[in-house]
């Protein structure tokens, strides 16, 4: 069977990693591209980049950043954040992103996942859902957009999507475990693989939200301050029956 | 040693830059191209795939004849992920292959598609290509799978049931996974190729 994932986030803003709690007091962790090498020698199963600047201030990530890590790289690479429509995504994949992650412009305009599918395929096409008390947020979580996101989740996939990354802004940065109820639900309403996101402190809430229904579990705090972390969550996982990749 | 050159065929949508740094590091030196007479002759070539079947075979129709003929030629080809869909039949995502390995490509039947992550080769027979990779993990990333005649699977996966992980046929090999992004494994499978292209 398909190994459940690990996958570190690294929040990029002006080409540095960033982290920051609920999208508020960013502080700089270093370079994306060797962060990323880091991780994926510590056994990363795919790498994302978030640039979590770009929605905000209207213009799309570095392809620059983009070019040097697929080239470095050799396990996936996401790349989402201030896609503003097809031709960002394009020169994305272009540059060597395995999948794109598309958010507001995906809310804004749900055809766009279809466009994306019918070039590159669906499964280079991540729909990344930030949802507040099950409503989705976009904007760095400061726009509330009066959507269910389970129901999102359901068009988006309906629309093309291959893939759901799907954040909670409730518990993204708190270490205090992954918003079961929200993976849950939207990982029975899709039959495309969900990403849980936002929340991860210990190798029991990675296990949690696989029990949920997660095939990947997005990492970032928790791996930022120690990345040798990562080697550990996935070896107590694996201690405790979890089919992961060692 | 000699070092190999390897062209990648350009139809547009594809992972190039990884794919080509992948085989760099494998010791090969890559060309990407869209010139039939480069495709033709080149030692190895490679059709790489992120896309739509669609899309990428008519993106492949300017180079189609050039892989046609160095198959036929017996020289060493090989299809990664939807460029190795792309030597088949009929793809149930549209569009018609290069009809050079027999059998349709079919829409996955599992809890989750697209099968996305990793997932560990069972090898099916003995063969170069794969040689030392019996178990290892390797990256998927797709929706669709090759359902290929009898005797061209060398490897599959499970994912609620069985799916061909690689084909071979003489000089024509193909790999559903993304060897260029399945860490060292990967690595192994390009340095394989390399070998087994010199040896063709």
């Amino acid at each position: 069977m398909v190994k459940k994932r690990l996958i570190p986030c690294l929040d990029v803003a002006g080409g540095r990693v960033v982290k920051g709690v609920r999208f508020e007091s960013l502080r700089d962790v270093g370079d994306p591209v060797e962060l990323a090498q880091r991780y994926s020698e510590l056994g990363a199963d795919e790498i994302v980049f978030l640039d979590i600047v770009a929605t905000v201030e209207g213009h799309g990530p570095t392809l620059e950043l983009v070019e040097r890590a697929a080239e470095a790289l050799t396990v996936p690479l996401t790349v989402g954040g201030g896609i503003g429509g097809l031709a960002d995504a394009r020169s994305l994949l272009r540059a060597g992103a395995d999948k794109v992650a598309v958010n507001r412009a995906a809310v804004d305009d749900p055809e766009l996942l279809g466009q994306l599918a019918a070039e590159f395929g669906a499964q280079a096409v991540v729909c990344a859902i930030d949802s507040r008390r099950g409503e989705v947020v976009t904007h760095g979580g400061r726009r509330p957009r009066g959507i269910d996101s389970t129901a999102w989740a359901r068009e988006a996939t309906a629309c093309g999507a291959g893939e759901l990354l799907v954040t909670s802004i409730d518990t993204d940065g708190t270490r205090g475990g992954y918003d079961l109820e929200l993976t849950s639900r939207i990982a029975a309403a899709v039959e495309v693989p969900v990403i849980a996101s936002g929340g991860a402190g210990e190798a029991r809430h990675l296990a949690e939200a696989f029990e949920a229904g997660a095939e990947a579990a997005l990492v970032a705090s928790i791996v930022h301050e120690r990345p040798e972390r990562l080697r550990e969550l996935k070896a107590e996982l694996r201690e405790v029956g979890w089919n992961v990749r060692i | 040693m000699n070092r190999v050159e390897v062209v990648l065929c350009d139809y547009g949508a594809g992972n190039l830059r990884s794919v080509s740094a992948a085989f760099a590091r494998a010791g090969a030196t890559t060309v990407v191209s869209t010139d039939p007479v480069e495709v033709l002759e080149a030692p190895l070539a490679v059709i790489a795939g992120v896309g739509h079947v669609e899309s990428a075979a008519r993106g492949l129709e300017p180079v189609a004849t050039a892989i046609r003929e160095r198959v036929a030629r017996d020289r060493p080809t090989l299809g990664i992920c939807v460029g190795m869909q792309l030597l088949f039949d009929e793809s149930e995502e549209g569009g018609r292959g290069l009809g050079l390995l027999r059998g349709p490509v079919r829409r996955l039947r599992a809890s989750r598609v697209p099968h996305m992550g990793w997932n560990a080769l069972a090898l099916r027979r003995d063969t170069a290509l794969l040689e030392g990779l019996d178990a290892a993990d390797v990256y998927f990333a797709h929706s669709y799978a090759v359902e290929p005649a009898k005797g061209l699977a060398i490897a599959e996966v499970e994912h609620d049931g069985p799916i061909v992980a690689a084909v071979e046929q003489n000089a024509l090999a193909g790999v559903q996974f993304h060897p260029e992004r399945s860490g060292a494994a990967g690595a192994r499978v390009l340095e394989n190729v390399l070998r087994w292209s010199r040896n063709a």
